[in-house]
């Protein structure tokens, strides 16, 4: 029972298939951490300067909790805005 | 003795060379307290994406200590007394890097990039670069809105086995 209700409502909410994305900080092809990395730093905050939801970045929950660190040494340094207005 | 990577921002009115014996002596108060300096790195004058005190740009040090932690902590003093530091973060890392880190690599391809053209801006993330991305995004909505009155006698089928086999 529940697991066709699943499947049906998963049909019509996503008609095609899209390829989930992997976490951009794990694996082989991984890029490194850094707080002084703004141009990396740069790929996972809004235009308004937040922080992006790794629900959209596909980060593994461990990376984010390194990244939004990573984010926040960089606006103390001034590196990167805390808001763009 | 632990590693510590320490980033100051020093007043923009200061020169360069004021803004480089500043950084020495700091790295005096490590060496006096039995730490060693390993890599002393100078970022030059950069914008920052704030005011600091009044200040818009800043010269920013980078100095990478091997060092109990007294000499750290002496050396965070005399930075917060000095009116030319406006800002430090150090900063405790499991290792030392050492080539030179991102920052100053990074200006180096910048440069290379402007002989270029600067028409690699794609990868980037810019502000440019989101900006044209917003530009193309209802259209693509348009098109996810009506892409399900076509295909659905097809795809639910596939979705379901896919569930299914997860």
């Amino acid at each position: 029972m529940t697991i066709e209700v699943v499947s049906k409502s998963a049909g019509t909410r996503r008609p095609f298939f899209r390829r989930r994305k992997s976490c951009p900080f794990s694996g082989p092809k991984a890029i490194k951490i850094d707080y002084k990395d703004v141009r990396t730093l740069q790929r996972f905050i809004s235009e308004r300067g937040k922080m992006v939801p790794s629900r959209i970045t596909a980060v593994s929950t461990k990376k984010q909790r390194e990244l939004s660190k990573a984010i926040k040494r960089a606006r103390f340094l001034a590196l990167i805005p805390y808001l763009v207005q | 003795m632990a590693f510590y990577e320490c980033v100051f921002i020093a007043r923009q009115d200061i020169s360069a060379t004021q803004a480089e014996a500043l950084a020495d002596q700091f790295s005096g108060i490590i060496e006096e307290n039995g730490g060693q300096v390993g890599k002393k790195e100078m970022w030059g004058l950069r914008n920052m994406a704030y005011r600091i005190k009044k200040n818009r740009k800043g010269h920013y040090i980078l100095l990478n200590l091997d060092a109990p932690a007294a000499a750290v902590h002496e050396m965070e003093r005399t930075m917060r007394l000095n009116e030319d530091v406006l800002r430090y973060l150090t900063v405790r890392v499991p290792e030392l890097e050492t080539e030179p880190s991102v920052v100053v690599q990074s200006r180096h391809s910048r440069d290379d990039r402007g002989g270029r053209g600067g028409d690699r801006g794609g990868p980037r993330g810019g502000f440019r670069g989101d900006r044209e991305d917003r530009d193309s995004r209802p259209p693509r909505e348009q098109r996810e809105a009506s892409a399900p009155a076509s295909p659905p006698p097809s795809t639910p089928q596939d979705s379901d086995n896919k569930e299914s086999e997860a």
